[in-house]
């Protein structure tokens, strides 16, 4: 890339160029101006993505144990995949988290967007919304594994309290991958409330005055009005979270460990334990290999469903 | 690990946590490299002269209450080499392999680590670590002189020697003597148990009388509720794993049950063998008759520590390196009894060693094994004994811990006897362990929880051995 000085400032601009030359020449400065803008991006993106996502291609073709070289084993490791019992069950179990995890927190953070646009402005409760946003996700994991801790949370003590049997919240099976949804929730669903908010307020107000003057209820409106005209925002808010939701690892990893048995080893984590606890880093990358595709596959059909490029609001 | 220069405050860094530590070391390489090498000159070192002078030797450990002792013994071994310097490192368990792995894939972990059985078959598998018998300081190492058997352990499927034995761990029982007597029993009721996987023998009619459920009703009494039980007879310490080193390698050991084929390097698990399978039926069957906690109350981190510190649970089996945390239980009058005696006529505990390897990525492999040939000294090894915290291999280190324990009012013979009279069971080394660790941990936690019978084992079995071809 050429240096910064190639830019052509005020002062150093060449004397009395033709009109129609200096427009060419601008043209191809912008380019040059835009390239160097991008680059420290591109430079990530390619140390960071292109160039991992290649390799981890390469190398789940071939048996790696991180110390000694790379063997080329061709589809040795999808074939183990296939046939893997722990990984049919770790799609499932994931695919089990994201429903609960993206059903309800969608459902919330559409509620509590609303209700910022309808109800109050307040900028105080908005950022009281986000509060739980700004906790790191281990520090709110670890913090809910201590509520809901079987003997001695406060959670369980409630419980009793009430009459009711302590539930191990994140120790029966039947619990984990719900508790484990629900404390992601938690944390994440100001930050989706926020993202549906801002496209709430491209939503012209002139709207609910008609409808309003028409006589139409609150309800009526968010049906009517709020939810086809937020389609386009509501597809991109989703195709993110769902992507996030399916590569949840650090809360499983610090609550369960994708315990009990393998109720909440969910696929990101079993790609942990191949890799870095048993060192087959060619079968953890074929692992992730088949996740990007689920992911690929997944975020096509959101796109084309929720018609998430195009909008009804022009 | 290249680096010759002494840090600020030595002893400042060894004692921080290792984000502190972490910091530090970012900080130092912020740091112009001058200023450090200044600041080392200025230190107590006795070669405070040009840095190229002594070679710094990097070792690690992970257990924070043995740090104080090797640092005595590192400050002795550079009193009597000048030309060396050992710079210690401790992380928690969990980090420390991870570093450990991390530090192997970049070239920088240290000179000497503290090694685990469970760890080294796959580091001597990738040729990571230096055969102690090659180099010249160990080479004459007499491996007689330590507590039997514990330097086989470290000999490699081709005779390398990769670890030299650092300590010794045994089981036993702890109680509370408070809770003892409030049942109407003495101390001396827990001595001399036996046990079966039948019926459980003494062993089990003593766990049924110190269970006591909400109303007071003890295990052993007419009308005892055992889905309300406010103490449990035995802590729980969770499935066990493979190993099951507290859990129930005691209990399946005491029928004469071995892990594998050979007493190391065995290619042949025996997880089909009836006598483990009874064992572990009998050990979760607990759950049911009341006399342990469920798998959903202490999840995938059992804390038995805890649990007979707060009355929850009456006795705990737990490992010899745990003596210093039960017996700053608070409120606790600690007792320790031995495990009981099963079908072989005696108690049967696991018995583990840990030992110093040398990696072989380490520039300085000779100055190395002179720390390592220090560290299985008399000299060393008596300093970590004085600290009483575990028991050094080396049987003068042995004697130091036992009166360092005696000094602090904890007799335990218990702990040494079992060494003494063999009746020990070998902590298992095969290949391939993470990969074995990886299948059995959710089948034993599957067992605990009641989701499976034990008899599917043997089908297990026959998977994990398939591993080992």
């Amino acid at each position: 890339m050429s240096a910064p000085s190639s830019i052509p400032t005020a002062s150093s601009a060449p004397p009395a160029p033709s009109v129609p030359g200096r427009r060419v020449r601008r043209r191809r400065d912008d380019t040059r101006l835009a390239l160097l803008f991008i680059l420290p991006a591109t430079v990530g993106l390619v140390a960071f993505y292109f160039w991992p996502l290649v390799r981890g291609i390469w190398l789940s073709f071939t048996s790696w144990d991180l110390l000694s070289p790379a063997e080329f084993v061709g589809l040795e490791n999808y074939r183990t995949m296939v046939a893997d019992p722990v990984f049919w069950n770790a799609v499932r179990v994931t695919l089990l988290y994201v429903v609960i995890n993206i059903g309800l927190q969608t459902v919330l953070a559409l509620l509590i967007a609303v209700l910022m646009q309808r109800l109050s402005r307040s900028v105080l409760l908005r950022s009281l919304v986000l509060a739980p946003y700004l906790v790191s996700n281990v520090v709110a994991a670890l913090v809910f594994l201590w509520i809901l801790d079987f003997q001695l949370g406060i959670g369980n003590q409630l419980l009793s309290w009430v009459g009711l049997d302590r539930i191990g919240f994140f120790t029966s099976e039947t619990w984990a991958i719900p508790t484990i949804a629900v404390v992601n929730v938690w944390r994440h669903m100001g930050y989706t409330a926020l993202l549906i908010f801002a496209g709430l307020q491209a939503i012209s107000p002139t709207t609910y005055e008609a409808a309003r003057v028409d006589g139409a209820s609150e309800t009526r409106m968010f049906f009517g009005i709020t939810l086809p005209l937020l389609r386009p925002i509501l597809g991109l808010v989703l195709i993110i979270s769902v992507i996030g939701s399916f590569q949840v690892f650090d809360t499983v990893a610090v609550t369960t460990n994708g315990g009990p048995v393998d109720a909440s080893r969910v696929l990101q984590l079993y790609i942990y334990d191949k890799a870095f606890a048993q060192f087959d880093f060619g079968y953890a990358s074929a692992l992730s290999v088949a996740m990007l595709l689920i992911l690929v596959v997944v975020t096509f059909f959101q796109y084309r469903v929720t018609r998430a490029g195009q909008t009804d609001l022009n | 690990m290249q680096q010759t220069t002494r840090t600020t405050s030595q002893q400042a860094t060894q004692q921080t946590t290792r984000y502190a530590r972490r910091a530090t070391a970012s900080l130092a390489a912020a740091v112009a490299a001058g200023t450090l090498a200044l600041a080392g000159c200025a230190g107590p070192g006795p070669a405070a002269g040009a840095a190229e002078d002594f070679v710094v030797l990097d070792y690690w450990l992970w257990d924070a209450n043995q740090l104080p002792a090797y640092q005595r013994c590192a400050d002795e071994f550079e009193r009597q080499n000048p030309d060396l310097q050992v710079r210690i490192s401790q992380y928690g368990w969990d980090d420390y392999w991870r570093k450990l792995t991390a530090g192997f894939v970049a070239g920088a972990g240290p000179d000497v680590f503290t090694d685990h059985l469970t760890q080294y078959p796959g580091f001597a598998e990738r040729g990571l670590l230096r055969d102690l018998n090659a180099l010249d300081a160990t080479a004459d190492v007499d491996y007689g002189e330590f507590q039997e058997g514990l330097s086989d352990l470290w000999v490699g499927q081709e005779g390398a020697q990769y670890g030299m034995p650092k300590d010794f761990d045994t089981v036993g029982l702890f109680y509370d003597e408070n809770v003892i007597t409030e049942a109407g029993l003495s101390p001396e009721d827990l001595d001399g148990l036996d046990w079966n996987p039948d019926d459980g023998g003494s062993f089990e009619k003593i766990l049924a009388h110190l269970t006591v459920d909400e109303n007071g009703v003890r295990g052993d009494e007419e009308g005892f509720d055992p889905d309300n039980v406010a103490v449990y007879g035995l802590a729980s310490n969770g499935s066990g794993g493979t190993v099951g080193q507290t859990t129930w390698s005691w209990l399946a050991g005491a029928t004469g049950w071995k892990f594998t084929d050979a007493d190391v390097w065995g290619t042949e698990y025996h997880f089909d063998d009836p006598r483990v399978q009874k064992s572990l039926d009998w050990l979760f069957g607990l759950v049911e008759k009341g006399y342990m906690a469920p798998y959903e109350e202490v999840g995938t981190e059992p804390n038995p520590q805890q649990a007979l510190g707060s009355g929850r649970a009456a006795i705990s089996a737990n490992g010899s390196w745990m003596l210093g945390t039960y017996a700053n239980l608070e409120g606790v009058d600690l007792g320790i009894a031995s495990l009981p005696s099963g079908p072989v006529g005696h108690p049967v505990s696991m018995y583990n060693g840990l030992a110093d390897s040398i990696s072989a990525q380490s520039p300085n492999p000779e100055e190395a094994a002179r720390w390592v040939e220090f560290l299985g000294s008399d000299d060393c090894q008596r300093l970590v004994g004085e600290a009483g915290v575990v028991f050094p291999a080396r049987p003068a280190g042995t004697e130091a811990a036992v009166e360092a324990f005696a000094d602090k009012g904890l007799d335990t013979s218990v702990f040494t006897d079992t060494v003494d009279k063999g009746h020990t069971l070998f902590h298992p080394v095969t290949e391939e362990y993470g990969a074995i660790e990886a299948v059995m941990t959710p089948i034993m936690d599957e067992i605990y929880i009641g989701d499976r019978d034990v008899s599917t084992l043997t089908e297990v079995n026959g998977r994990i051995n398939g591993l080992l071809d």
